[in-house]
C-alpha cells in the first residue's frame, strides 16, 4: 500500500514539475502559433486577451485568418530561403561526411593511444567560435570572389560541422564491436572494404544522426550568412527572415511568426526522433 | 588484432599491404579532416591575430603593423569595457539559470512516463529552433506595446501599471536581463541533454547500493546523484560558457547592442567596430579579448578528458 502510494507520488511529481517547465520553455512557440493566424484588428488591440482569437467563439477559426501565412509564401522570397538553406545544408553535410567518416573511424579504431588526444584536439576546434573568424573571413571571401554566393557558405560551414561530426562519429564507431571487422578481415576483406561493407552499414543510424545535427548547425548559422550574403534572394532562412521580413520599424508579426515557427517545429521533431542516438554518440567519445 | 591477421595474409598487390598498415592508414584517413580544419579554422584564426596587430580597414586583408595599439585603444573605450562586463554577466548569469533548470528537468525526464515523447519535444523546441528565429519570437514577446508578458502582468494580474508597462528591450538593465533569459532559454535543452547522458551513464548498481544503504529521496539526491552528476554538470557548464560568450545572434536580433550600448557584448561590439565602422584591425582585437576565456575553457576540458580517461 505504502509503496503504491509512493510510486503514485513519484508519477505525480514528474508531471507537476515537468509540465509547467515544459510549457514555459515551449511558450514562445505557442505564441508564434497563435500570432500567425490573427487578424490585425485582433492583434493590435491591447484590451483583447492575447492568448486566444477575438472575438472569442467556440469555432475559434472563424475569428482567425490564414492570409498572413499565405503572404510569406506568395509575396516574399521565403521559399527561396528554404531552398537555399537546404542546398547549402546538403552540400555541407556531403562534404562533412566525406571527411569526417574516415577520420572518425580512424580515431576510434586505428590510432591507438594518441587517438583519444587527437579526437579531443579536433573537438577543441569546434570550440573556436565563428565570432572570432568572421572578421578575417569576410574580406577573404570577397577576395576569392565568392561573396554574396551560397558557395561562400558551403566553403566555410564545414569549419564547424567537421569537428562536431568527427567527434560524434568517433563515439558511434567505438560502440561497434571490433570482432565484426576482425571476422571480415580474416575472411579476406581488406580494411577499407571491411569499412565500407561492414562498419558503415551498421553505423547507419549513427551516421543519420550526424546528418541531422550537422544539417541543423547549418540552418542555425547566422553571423557568416549575415556578413557574406547581401542580396535578398541568396539569403538562408536564419538571416532572410529577420533581415528581409522586417521593413524598417514595420513588423508584420503574423507573417514573421509563421516564418519562424515552421522550420522550428520541423527541426524539433527531427531532434526528438534522433535524441537518444545523439546522446550515445556524444558521450561515447569521451565519458564512458 | 585485426591488422595482424591482415598482415600475415600474402598480398597480391604491394600498395594494398601499405594501406593495411595502421601506420599509413590512420594518418591517411585523418589527414583530410586535419587539412580542412587548418585551412578554414587555423588560417583565419592566425589571420585574425595578424589583423589585430595592424591598422587594416574594411575590405582589405592587410595593414600596417601597429603592435598592440588596437588592444590598448579598444580597452580605453568605455563601450568596450561595458561590453566586456556585459559578456561576463550575460555568460555567467545565463549559465546559472541553465544549470539549475537543466538539473531539475533531467532529474525528472530520465524517468519513464506516459507522454514523455511530447514533453521532451516541448523541452527540445528552444534548442532545435534556429537561434535567429527563436529569438524573433522573443522580440515579439518583449514588444513595447503588445508584450504578452505585460498584458499578463497588467490586465490579468494587475501587478504592473498598464499605462506605463516595463519596456523590456528599452531600458538598459531590463534589456540585459532579457537577453540573458533568452539565451538561458535557448541553451537549457542542450544542457538537459548532456545531463541526461550523464544520468544514463550512472550504473544501476549505484542505485541498488544506495537503496540497500537506506538512502532515499532527498538524501539520495544530495549524497549519491548530485556528486555523480558533478562531472557532467561541469561539461555542460563549459559548453554553455563557450556558446554564450561567443554568441552574436541573440543580442543582435533582440537589441543590436542597445539601448545606448547597454547590451553590447564583445561579439556585437567587434562587429560594430570591425564591419560597421570598418576598423577591421580593432574589431579583430576586440573579438580576441574572448580568447583567454575560450582558452581557459579548453584547458579545463582537456584536464577533464584526461581524468575521465584515467578513471
Amino acid at each position: 500500500m505504502a509503496s503504491t502510494l509512493r510510486s503514485l507520488g513519484r508519477k505525480l511529481s514528474t508531471y507537476v514539475v515537468l509540465g509547467p517547465l515544459a510549457i514555459l520553455l515551449a511558450f514562445p512557440f505557442y505564441w508564434m502559433l497563435v500570432t500567425s493566424f490573427k487578424e490585425d484588428l485582433d492583434l493590435y488591440n491591447a484590451e483583447n486577451v492575447p492568448y486566444v482569437y477575438n472575438p472569442l467563439r467556440w469555432r475559434f477559426w472563424e475569428s482567425a485568418t490564414t492570409k498572413h501565412v499565405e503572404y510569406i509564401f506568395e509575396s516574399t522570397p521565403y521559399v527561396d530561403w528554404i531552398v537555399n538553406t537546404v542546398v547549402v545544408g546538403a552540400v555541407v553535410v556531403g562534404v562533412t561526411l566525406a571527411v569526417a567518416l574516415p577520420a572518425g573511424y580512424a580515431l576510434a579504431r586505428l590510432s591507438g593511444s594518441w587517438g583519444q588526444s587527437a579526437g579531443i584536439a579536433i573537438f577543441l576546434v569546434y570550440l573556436v567560435p565563428p565570432t572570432l573568424l568572421f572578421l578575417p573571413l569576410s574580406p577573404l571571401v570577397a577576395r576569392l570572389g565568392i561573396h554574396d554566393s551560397l558557395l561562400s557558405l558551403m566553403v566555410v560551414y564545414p569549419s564547424f560541422t567537421i569537428p562536431f561530426s568527427t567527434w560524434l562519429l568517433m563515439g558511434f564507431f567505438k560502440t561497434i564491436p571490433q570482432e565484426l571487422e576482425d571476422a571480415a578481415l580474416v575472411d579476406g576483406c581488406s580494411r577499407l572494404k571491411a569499412l565500407v561493407r561492414i562498419v558503415f552499414p551498421i553505423s547507419l543510424p549513427g551516421i543519420l544522426t550526424v546528418v541531422i545535427f550537422a544539417f541543423s548547425l547549418c540552418v542555425n548559422e547566422f553571423i557568416y550568412a549575415f556578413t557574406f550574403i547581401s542580396s535578398s534572394g541568396n539569403r538562408t532562412i536564419s538571416t532572410g527572415v529577420p533581415n528581409e521580413l522586417i521593413r524598417g520599424d514595420v513588423f508584420f508579426w503574423q507573417s514573421l511568426m509563421a516564418a519562424t515557427l515552421i522550420p522550428s517545429v520541423v527541426l524539433a521533431l527531427l531532434y526528438n526522433l534522433f535524441l537518444d542516438r545523439f546522446i550515445k554518440g556524444f558521450t561515447g567519445g569521451a565519458f564512458r | 588484432m585485426g591488422t595482424d591477421a591482415a598482415r600475415s595474409r600474402p598480398s597480391s598487390k604491394p600498395w594494398r599491404s601499405v594501406f593495411e598498415s595502421r601506420r599509413v592508414l590512420a594518418p591517411a584517413l585523418i589527414a583530410p579532416a586535419v587539412v580542412f580544419m587548418v585551412l578554414v579554422v587555423g588560417v583565419p584564426l592566425g589571420w585574425a591575430i595578424y589583423l589585430s596587430l595592424t591598422n587594416a580597414i574594411g575590405g582589405s586583408l592587410t595593414g600596417d603593423w601597429v603592435g598592440l595599439d588596437n588592444f590598448t585603444s579598444a580597452w580605453a573605450d568605455d563601450n568596450f569595457r561595458k561590453a566586456l562586463r556585459n559578456t561576463l554577466m550575460f555568460t555567467f548569469g545565463s549559465q546559472a539559470i541553465v544549470l539549475v533548470g537543466a538539473a531539475i528537468l533531467a532529474h525528472f525526464l530520465i524517468r519513464d512516463f506516459r507522454g514523455k515523447w511530447f514533453i521532451r519535444f516541448l523541452i527540445l523546441l528552444p534548442w532545435a529552433a534556429p537561434v535567429a528565429l527563436g529569438t524573433l519570437g522573443w522580440l515579439w514577446i518583449f514588444d513595447s506595446l503588445f508584450s504578452v508578458i505585460n498584458w499578463t502582468l497588467g490586465h490579468a494580474f494587475g501587478v504592473i501599471d498598464t499605462n506605463d508597462p516595463p519596456q523590456w528591450l528599452g531600458r538598459p538593465n531590463l534589456a540585459l536581463l532579457a537577453v540573458t533569459i533568452v539565451h538561458a532559454w535557448r541553451i537549457m535543452p542542450f544542457a538537459v541533454v548532456i545531463f541526461l547522458a550523464g544520468l544514463a551513464s550512472i550504473p544501476n548498481e549505484v542505485d541498488d547500493a544506495a537503496r540497500i544503504d537506506g538512502a532515499t529521496g532527498i538524501k539520495k539526491l544530495f549524497y549519491v546523484t548530485l556528486p555523480l552528476q558533478l562531472p557532467i554538470a561541469l561539461v555542460a557548464l563549459l559548453f554553455g560558457i563557450v556558446f554564450t560568450a561567443a554568441d552574436f545572434t541573440v543580442v543582435y536580433v533582440l537589441t543590436q547592442g542597445g539601448p545606448f550600448n547597454s547590451t553590447q557584448m564583445l561579439t556585437t561590439w567587434s562587429f560594430q567596430i570591425g564591419i560597421n565602422s570598418g576598423s577591421l584591425g580593432e574589431g579583430a582585437a576586440i573579438s580576441l579579448y574572448l580568447f583567454p576565456l575560450l582558452a581557459a575553457v579548453s584547458v579545463a576540458m582537456l584536464l577533464f578528458a584526461k581524468r575521465a580517461q584515467v578513471a
